[in-house]
Order: C-alpha cells, then structure tokens, then sequence
C-alpha cells in the first residue's frame, strides 16, 4: 500500500545525490595517477600494480554508480535540471576516470620507467590535473547549494566563478603538457622511438584528465542555465 | 412515514456506526497524507505529528467541519425531491456511506490511492440517480465541487511556490542566509496564523455561535497571528548555527530554523484535513439524524448539531492511533527529499487551500493538493525530484472511484430498500 500512496510516492530518487557520489569515486581514481607515476619513476614496480589496480576498481565502481544513475532517470521524472544536462554532466565524470584507467594500463603493461630528464615535469603536470578533478569535484559538491537556491542568485554566481577558476587551471595544465612534450622532443633520440610515442599519448591523457574535468565543469555550467 | 417511525433508532445506530468507520477510514489512511510532508521533512517526530493531528483534526472538524457537512448532507441532492418519502433518503445516505466504506477499504488495500471525498460524492450522486432520478442532483453544485477537484491542486501549487520564491529572495540569496533566516522566521509564522484563522473565522463561525464582522474577522485573523509569531519566535531563537553540518551543506543551520515553522504548518494541516474530510463522514450521518428526529420531514434549515462534528474528530482520531501511525511513518521514511522550508511552503500552501475550500463548502480531496503544492515547490526548482506517475495515478483514481462509488451504492440502496419496504 505505501508505495502507492501518492503523498509516499510523489517523491523520486533525485540524481544529484547519486552525481556528487559518482565524482567521489571518479576523484579517488584520477588521484592514483600521480602516485603510480611517481611509483614508476622510483622503480618502484609493486607499488605501481598497487596503484594500477586500484584505478581498475574505482573506475569500475564508478561505472557501477553510473549504470545506476543512467537506470534511475525515468522520463516521468520532474527535475529542476534537465535530465539530459545531468547525463552529460555524468558522461564527462565518467571520462575522468576512464582517461586514468587508459593511462594506468598503458604505463603498466609497457612498463614505463620515467627518465630522468621528465621525472620533476611528469610529476608536475599529473599533480596539476588532480588538482583540476578536485576542483570539479568541489563544484560538484556544491550542487546540494544549487537545490537549496533554486540554481540562482549568489550560490550560482560562486558555482560560475569556481567554473571559471577552473577553465585557467585547465589552461594552465595546457600550458605544463606543451612544455613537457618541449622537453620530451628535444631527448627523442636518446628512447627508442615507439616509447617516444607512446609517453606523447601519455602525456595527452594526463592532460585529458584536467580536460574533461573542464568539461564537467562547462556541462555543470548549462545545467544551471537551464 | 412508518418505515421511519419504526425504524428510526436502527437507522441512527447504522448510520452513526458506518459514519464512525469512514472517519475512522480517514483517520488510519489519509491523514497520513496530511502530515507526511511535515514527518518526511523531520521537522517533527512521528509522535509529536500524532499529538498535533489528534488535538487540530479534532478542532478543524468541530470548528470549521460544519460547511462541507452541509454540501454533503443537503448540496447534493435536492431534499425537495425526497419531501414525499424521506425514508429514500435516509436509505440513500446509508447505502452511500456503506458504499463508500467498503469502497476505501477495498482500494486502500489493494494499494490504489483513492480519495474518501470522491468516493462519498460519487456515492450520494449515484444513488441519487437510481433511486430519486436525475433531477434530484443539484448539478450546478456538483459541477462546482468538480471544478474545485481541478482548481485546488493548482492553487495549493500557485501558494508554495510564491511562498518558495519568497523565501529563496528574502533568506537564502542573501549576504547571511542564516540571520535572515531569524529575522523573517516570525514573519513566516504570521503567515500561518493569520491566513488560516482569517479563512476560518472569516465572518464568525456558525457552529459555535460566532458571529463577527469582516473588519472583526480581520482584527482577530491579526491578534491570533501576532500571537503564534511570538510564541514562533521565542522558538526560533533558540536556534543555534551547526557548525559542523553547515561544512557539508552551507544552508544546514538555515533549515534548522524551518523546523519550528513546519510545527505550525503542520498544526495546520491536521486542522484544515479535519475541516473538510470530517464531512465525508459525518455529512451523511447528519443527513440521516435530521430526518429521524423531525419524524419524516425534511427541513432545509435544520442547524447541524456540534456533537456529530465532535464524534467524527473522534472517528479520526481514532483511526490515526489504531492505524493511521503506521503510514504516517511509511510516509514520512519516503519523503526524504524535503527539507523544512520545502516542507514549510507545501504543507503551509495545502492548508491555506483546504481550509478556503472548507469554509467555502466545498469537499476536496486534501491528499491531491498536498501532491499540487509539492508540484508547486518543484516548479520553483525545489524538489531533487518528482515522479509524475503520482498524477496518473490521480487522475485514474478519479475515473475509477467516481463511477464505482456511485455504483455500489447504487447497489446497497436497492438492498436496503428491498429490506425496508
């Protein structure tokens, strides 16, 4: 009888909840990244696996969470948000983690020692896209605000300049990528050429982490306008 | 004549009995609706909800329960009809409220989310039909009262959202939400005292023998809210910032003050329910009581006798502490996307719709302007999210429980008459 009830059933099971879960996992995932290269420049090879693996179980967890969200999202369901903004929000989430898992699987199975000459600009750019995720995980966390507000007046101004704090760390993480691959370039001829290639692809993804974190930000961004 | 001269004391004794189950119906299932936002919001606990719905059920009822009563009992069917033989009346009212019953009993435990007021409205117009003819129905009224399923949802919705939007302005976009917060919180209580007593008292309350003036109406709508918004802020004062919850949620410490408004609100809310649905009820068993005790006549102008309000709060009251403790408690565990100003605007917007619609005579269906007023702070932004399937349900509990009403208690007339007569 209670789930009938209309007063027990108006309800539904609102999204946000679940989206700020959903980028707590994605965040404890991307930030293995930084301790499994770290891992990989000290030699360090079962510490890099621990990492590796951990990766590989957030990013399934949240993948979990996000076959949950995308099942719980019945068209009947009146939202303050546009039911599509929060899947794109979600999707962008998602490829935060998917970009660490990508990178986790790469390093790992080529076993990718860090030369020297990269060592302090790898750790370097990893640690700034981390920060971008928590960045994004912080404005995620301020949805509950949003709610409160009704997605306007102050708190969505503060959300839109967290948003925009965001866009120049990701610039900056831009900027660290090109001087890494400067450097990177300029000792081609001392790595056999395929590892060249492949740390290029590294050291992209490593960017992509502080991209879509960027994007998530940009989505969160049109979920508020609605 | 003689049927009711023989018959009478059985006829009371039936109808009071089957009067006494709707309200107990009433009690168990839907006053569970009544207080579940304020539950679900934890703003009050399921005990404190069943105090509060215990003492205003009781008070709406016998203070303002007197006007639906009357559209129940003599709005419907057009007493000039049954002049000649009372006896089918009283018959009719029996069989309408034993149709309702049964019907409630049945759906509600089947799950189907069904309003008492439709049913008993379908009831007495559906034995209307068969056993007086289709003049007897005062159509205009009923189309009235049908209007007023649709427009009260819409207007319990229009209320909380305005009252939502007010408070996003005037608290939660500000430099400090939380003194804010505290500076209008009285005035919040004010709403809630002046709105429901102004709509109650307004031009004095026949039942018990009040008579006021619209400018008293006024002054006293003023007094009782000036009143409630002391004692409201003699609460809200007490009010501490929570540190440590404001980390998580920054407005945490803002919805602490919410939550003495939400025990006015719901005050009001038990108070508008027992207003409007004590008719569903007690209307037909005042029906009944009247032509008995004329011996057979039927007069317009009868006044409505305060004890029967009072056995109908009984009714609910009792219903609530048999059964009703259980759904409230279902209720309020479902409901946990509301917090206490949501809670505040829906159930402050619902009240103020029901009690207009009592004082206006009119039987609507508390349950279903809950569910507007939720809608109405949705609209606002305000809900996480609504599941809209809850107005399929509605509009098919409409469909359904209008004809089958009228159905049954076509029914059990023509048993009773063939029993009578």
């Amino acid at each position: 009888m209670p789930s009938r009830n209309p007063m027990g059933s108006i309800f539904g099971k609102s999204p946000l909840p679940a989206l700020q879960q959903h980028m707590r996992v994605v965040l404890d995932c991307a930030r293995d990244v930084p301790v499994l290269l770290r891992a990989m420049a000290n030699g360090e090879a079962d510490a890099a696996l621990e990492a590796r693996n951990r990766i590989f179980r957030t990013e399934a967890e949240a993948d979990l969470i996000k076959n949950e969200i995308r099942s719980a999202l019945p068209k009947s369901l009146f939202m303050p948000v546009d039911r599509r903004d929060v899947l794109d929000v979600l999707e962008m989430q998602d490829c935060i983690a998917n970009t660490a898992q990508d990178i986790a699987g790469l390093v790992v199975v080529r076993r990718m020692e860090v030369p020297g000459f990269m060592r302090d600009s790898l750790l370097a750019l990893a640690q700034r896209c981390v920060e971008s995720c928590e960045l994004c995980a912080r404005i995620i966390e301020e949805l509950d605000e949003l709610l409160e507000t009704g997605f306007r007046g102050r708190e969505a101004q503060q959300v839109e300049d967290m948003v925009g704090e965001l866009n120049l760390l990701e610039d900056d993480t831009d900027e660290l990528g090109a001087a890494l691959s400067r450097i990177l370039f300029q000792h081609e001829d001392q790595l056999n050429p395929v590892t060249v290639i492949k740390w290029y692809q590294v050291i992209e993804w490593i960017g992509d982490l502080a991209d879509f974190a960027e994007k998530t930000g940009d989505r969160l961004r049109l979920l508020i306008a609605r | 004549m003689e049927i009711i001269a023989e018959h009478g004391l059985l006829f009371i004794i039936l109808a009071g009995a089957f009067g006494l189950f709707m309200c107990w119906g009433i009690g168990a299932n839907d006053v569970a609706n009544a207080m579940g936002t304020s539950v679900g919001s934890r703003a009050i606990t399921i005990k404190q909800a069943l105090v509060i719905a215990a003492i205003f059920e009781f008070a709406g009822a016998v203070l303002a329960g007197g006007d639906v009563t009357d559209t129940i009992r003599k709005g419907i069917v057009d007493q000039q009809f049954t002049a000649a033989n009372p006896e089918i009346l009283v018959l009719g009212m029996l069989a309408a409220l034993l149709a309702s019953a049964i019907w409630v009993l049945a759906a509600t435990s089947r799950g189907w989310p069904v309003s008492t007021t439709h049913c008993i409205v379908g009831a007495v117009i559906g034995f209307a039909l068969v056993g007086v003819g289709a003049d007897a129905v005062q159509w205009g009224n009923v189309s009235e009262i049908a209007a007023s399923w649709v427009i009260s949802p819409g207007l319990g919705g229009a209320i909380s959202f305005l009252l939502m939007v007010s408070i996003r302005k005037l608290i939660l976009d500000t430099e400090k939400p939380f003194e804010s917060a505290k500076r209008w919180g009285p005035a919040y209580v004010f709403l809630v005292g002046f709105f429901i007593s102004l709509v109650t008292l307004f031009k004095g309350l026949e039942e018990i023998h009040l008579d006021l003036s619209v400018r008293m109406s006024f002054v006293w709508a003023l007094v009782i809210g000036v009143a409630l918004s002391i004692l409201g802020w003699s609460m809200i004062r007490r009010v501490t910032v929570d540190e440590a919850a404001d980390k998580t949620f920054h407005f945490a410490s803002v919805e602490r003050v919410f939550v003495p408004l939400m025990i006015f609100t719901a005050c009001a809310m038990a108070f508008a329910h027992g207003s409007n649905d004590v008719a569903n009820g007690i209307g037909p068993l005042a029906a009944v009581l009247e032509i008995v005790h004329a011996g057979g006549k039927v007069s317009e102008s009868a006044p409505l006798p305060l004890w029967i309000l009072g056995l109908g709060g009984v009714g609910i009251v009792a219903g609530l502490a048999t059964y009703g403790h259980h759904v409230i408690k279902t209720i309020g565990t479902n409901i946990t996307e509301l917090t206490p100003s949501r809670g505040y605007c829906a159930t402050l917007g619902a009240a103020v719709t029901v009690v207009l619609a009592s004082r206006t005579g009119l039987p609507v269906s508390t349950t279903h302007i809950a569910v507007g007023a939720v809608i109405g702070v949705g609209l606002a932004r305000g809900v996480g999210a609504i599941d809209l399937r809850v107005i399929g349900g509605i509009v098919m509990s409409w469909i359904v429980t209008l004809p089958a009403g009228g159905l049954l208690a076509a029914l059990i007339f023509f048993g009773l008459k063939s029993i009578f007569t």
